[in-house]
């Protein structure tokens, strides 16, 4: 197998706006690939396009099945585990039941999920809209955790929360990414040079760059791609 | 005070009924973004099923298990005909909303002539055991029996309906593609499959509710035309009651259904102020809209 997942030529259009405009890169094996872009470069919207969630053209391979046009469900049993930029827990029924309704192999690992987080064990019986922001995230990193998947596709894990949970976020993500390779989208850059090696920047619906995750030390060359500062 | 009570008795039979066509609406809609056109025509093939089952079964059976074939005759009647409305029209317009919707229309018109053409457009009758016609006296109160099993239905459905979606891997499939349907599909799970069960519940619960609201409303008769009278009033129930909520949907039949009754009653002898139930029902809904827009319980299944 030589790549985890390898996009060439991906576009998008969303309500006749062509938001990804030939976007190709590839992510190898293994570890934390950070996706960055500035705010609207479509870095969600290559999320969800390797997922079958919004239409899309060009080839799209994932744990090398091509998936291109192929249901979202179907995706997703080939290995892909995904962590939503909005958490997209679901409100109305219980933590046990978001759980319940990720497992897709015979063996969860629930025992893994409740030892990174004995909250949401606790809190079973809780409906999932009832959480904080920060419990919701760790029900929805959980649920991409229970089914060993080999490819984790997770959008700014970070977004609105502390920054003590931001740390302890990284660090379960950087033992995820142990056993499986993780397709980070990511704003805050502390994180992404904790947990990525390799990085790919979007600009405008395409890519601008790909290189290492070392390249993020040039404070000229993070302001110019990224428009923040390198210390953020 | 015995009529008050007669009055309110019929009217929570009437939302029995109107429950019953409003549950797989509601579920629909909010699974799928589907306001389903076609379940007038559910309803009315319901009706149909089981008065071709009444007339055909030999009488030798017995009226009694006649009357409970039809009424299997009819759920299966609805639940096929919404099944294959789902997998052969619906299915391959996924993600074009419009067009689906202009199908359930186009269908509901086709399944009406076809019944025309079929049975006339004139009544036909259903024939039903002699207590179903009969009436139950509570002192000075007078209960049709039709009315029991309409309300009866209303309620053991509203409650089977509850434990499925909070106790089955299926239910909670529902509630939360009702939810974010997209996410359900992220997480591996086939939500074509739950589109074509809620499709079939809801075709399933139509073909009752016809049935029901022949033999409690309609005089045992049949017509063609019975579902599409039935819609308006449960497109109704569905909005206020919150697209896509259960408990929404029996609040809001409840709540529908007394008010019809009651203005017909005691305001509709009036002259030219014979349709004023009707009217009642669309001022109801206009307020809840205003106050509420999204209607009393949105989206929680």
């Amino acid at each position: 197998m030589s790549s985890a997942l390898d996009l060439r030529d991906l576009h998008v259009t969303i309500a006749g706006s062509h938001v990804l405009q030939g976007v190709t890169f590839d992510v190898p094996q293994g570890g934390v690939t950070a996706l960055l872009g500035r705010n609207g470069v479509g870095k969600t919207t290559t999320l969800r396009a390797i997922l079958g969630l919004v239409p899309s053209t060009g080839d799209i391979r994932v744990l090398d099945h091509d998936v291109s046009g192929m249901a979202t469900h179907r995706i997703t049993r080939i290995g892909v585990a995904y962590v939503p930029e909005d958490r997209d827990v679901f409100s109305g029924i219980s933590v046990n039941q978001n759980l319940r309704l990720a497992e897709q192999i015979a063996d969860p690992r629930y025992d893994e999920v409740y030892a990174l987080f004995p909250e949401l064990k606790t809190r079973g019986k809780q409906l999932a809209g009832t959480l904080s922001g920060g419990q919701q995230q760790m029900l929805s990193i959980a649920r991409a955790l229970l089914n060993r998947w080999p490819l984790m596709l997770v959008d700014e894990p970070s977004k609105g929360l502390a920054p003590k949970l931001v740390t302890e976020f990284a660090a379960v993500l950087e033992r995820a990414a142990e056993s499986a390779t993780v397709l980070l989208v990511e704003q805050n850059l502390s994180v992404v040079r904790r947990l990525a090696h390799r990085i790919v920047i979007l600009d405008h619906g395409e890519v601008v760059h790909i290189g290492e995750a070392s390249d993020l030390g040039d404070e000229t060359f993070v302001r110019g791609l990224l428009g923040v500062g390198g210390a953020s | 005070m015995s009529t008050f009570l007669s009055i309110t008795f019929s009217g929570l039979a009437l939302a029995g009924v109107y429950f019953l066509c409003a549950a797989g609406l509601t579920l629909i809609f909010g699974l799928m973004d589907i306001l389903n056109f076609a379940q007038g025509a559910f309803i009315t093939l319901g009706a149909y099923a089981a008065y071709e089952l009444s007339l055909h079964l030999p009488m030798s059976v017995g009226t009694v298990p006649i009357f409970l074939l039809a009424i299997v005759g009819a759920i299966i009647g609805g639940a096929l005909a919404a099944g294959i409305t789902e997998v052969v029209l619906i299915r391959p317009l996924y993600g074009r909303p419009m067009s689906q919707v202009l199908v359930t229309i186009g269908l509901d018109l086709a399944i009406v002539a076809l019944l025309e053409g079929i049975f006339g457009s004139n009544e036909v009758a259903i024939s039903v055991p002699t207590w179903v016609n009969g009436a139950t006296h509570i002192g000075q109160v007078v209960l049709p029996n039709a009315a029991f099993l309409a309300l009866g239905a209303g309620v053991i459905v509203l409650v089977s309906l509850e434990m499925f979606l909070r106790r089955t891997r299926y239910g909670i499939i529902i509630r939360a593609g009702v939810e974010n349907r997209g996410m359900v599909s992220a997480l591996g799970i086939d939500v074509g499959r739950a589109f074509t069960l809620v499709f079939v519940i809801g075709g399933a619960l139509a073909g009752l509710a016809g049935l029901l609201n022949t033999i409690a409303f309609n005089s045992d008769f049949v017509t063609p035309i019975q579902g599409d009278s039935l819609l308006i009033f449960t497109f109704i129930v569905v909005v206020v009651g919150g697209l896509g909520s259960i408990r929404g949907a029996a609040v809001a039949a409840v709540g529908i259904a007394l008010l019809q009754n009651y203005t017909n009653y005691y305001l509709g002898n009036h002259p030219g102020w014979s349709q004023v139930g009707n009217l009642s029902v669309v001022l109801l809904l206009a307020v809840v809209l205003s106050v509420r827009p999204r209607g009393l319980f949105a989206s929680v299944a």
